[in-house]
């Protein structure tokens, strides 16, 4: 599979010359079987540039949100596939007791907010709700657990071929815990990305921000390669840059927990425009 | 490893900063953790006895009612919280390993997730002091 990271930021697009080498567009990755089937992990700001690189011939497209928060989903009305008639888009995400995944993002694309409403698409949509299911698409066998994140929130694990990656741009798992990480029965996200090619993981704050901001949905980047350790994932991509963080910073911040953790796995920064093939 | 569904994890990190005695277990009624305060009305601390099944559990601390009637494990708030997936409460008495019996109120109630998904139940208790 190929994996493509199309907008790595975090929370707010943040273009400008200081975000130039990571990147200012919100979280969208695709992933692209050996069929030819395409997997859009969430629908930030990136998605917009994703959609142009697709041809107006393909037939069918799956887009997997996460969650519904604005920065993964802001993107969505400028995916050019949702204006081609007769394209079958299907939409999968979160499951909520309240309302259905559809009414939820209908809310975003509607008046005052949007206004282009959902119908006024040329595209066929079809909703799926995810809870902890696995299901097949195409080529591509998708794991989808709730993961620690304010409202409901998916974490993805991908597999093709025997080749895995684990996608989980917005996460937690060291809220509450009292040592993390603990066991891996009481560790978020564990089963996702138990021993992944590739684990696409939050790495928002440096640990000093952190502790500022426990409980906001999102990890420390020492907390990330933590969590990569303690899954054995053999490839970490920190991912969901927050908006505030230059490219320097996040050099870094990379280059300091690098040195201080000495992780065992491949560190591979998130970079909008870098390409992995698994 | 089966790792654990994040609204039990969520509800043991709760449980572990809370003052108050916890109970969780899982949708069979095994117990799978109770915090601190807890083990101070049990006697047993958590690491020494880890999880039990319901139907160690259940019998272990000796619950009876105000007429000293043994208690059957389904007439506790928590077994009915799984059994039934309603809130329950009650007031019993149990047998820490000190084998002092305490007078409890209890209130349990299941631990419903997204789409349905029953992962089990936790149980508020406290020593009534009378």
């Amino acid at each position: 599979m190929i994996v493509k990271l199309w907008g790595t930021r975090g929370s707010l697009a943040s273009p400008g010359p200081d975000t130039v080498r990571y990147g200012g567009n919100t979280s969208c990755v695709s992933v692209e079987g050996s069929n030819g089937t395409v997997l859009v992990l969430d629908a930030g700001t990136g998605v917009r540039v994703l959609g142009q690189s697709i041809s107006p011939d393909i037939e069918r497209i799956h887009i997997l949100f996460t969650h519904l928060h604005m920065d993964h989903v802001q993107g969505l009305p400028f995916f050019e596939p949702l204006r081609l008639a007769g394209v079958e888009v299907h939409i999968w995400g979160p499951a909520n007791a309240s309302t259905s995944l559809e009414n939820r993002l209908v809310r975003y694309l509607s008046p005052p907010l949007f206004p282009v409403r959902v119908h006024d698409l040329l595209s066929k949509l079809y909703f799926h709700e995810l809870s902890n299911d696995r299901t097949e698409i195409g080529e591509f066998e998708v794991k989808a657990q709730m993961v620690i994140h304010p409202n409901p929130t998916l974490g993805f694990r991908i597999q093709e071929n025997g080749a895995t990656i684990a996608y989980l741009p917005d996460h937690e798992p060291a809220l509450g815990a009292k040592g993390f990480p603990e066991s891996a029965e009481w560790t978020s996200g564990y089963d996702l990305s138990e021993g992944v090619d590739l684990l696409i993981h939050d790495c928002q704050y440096t640990t000093q921000e952190y502790t500022e901001r426990i409980g906001f949905g999102h990890s420390s980047i020492m907390d990330s390669f933590r969590f990569a350790a303690e899954v054995n994932a053999k490839e970490l991509v920190p991912f969901h840059h927050d908006p505030g963080h230059s490219d320097d910073l996040i050099d870094d911040m990379i280059l300091q927990t690098l040195t201080e953790f000495q992780p065992k796995f491949t560190v591979t920064p998130g970079m909008e425009g870098a390409v992995f093939t698994i | 490893m089966n790792q654990r569904d994040i609204e039990v994890i969520l509800a043991r990190n709760l449980a572990e900063h809370l003052a108050m005695p916890i109970f969780i277990v899982n949708p069979f009624g095994d117990l799978l953790f109770y915090n601190e305060p807890a083990e101070m009305i049990l006697g047993y601390r958590f690491d020494e006895t880890g999880p039990m099944p319901a139907s160690r559990w259940a019998t272990i601390f000796q619950p009876v009612d105000s007429d000293g009637r043994p208690l059957a494990p389904s007439e506790l708030p928590l077994m009915i919280a799984t059994s039934e997936r309603h809130p329950a409460h009650s007031s019993f008495s149990i047998k820490g390993f000190d084998e002092r019996l305490r007078q409890i109120e209890v209130t349990a109630f299941p631990l419903i997730g997204q789409s349905d998904r029953f992962v089990g139940a936790m149980a508020i208790f406290w020593e009534v002091h009378r």
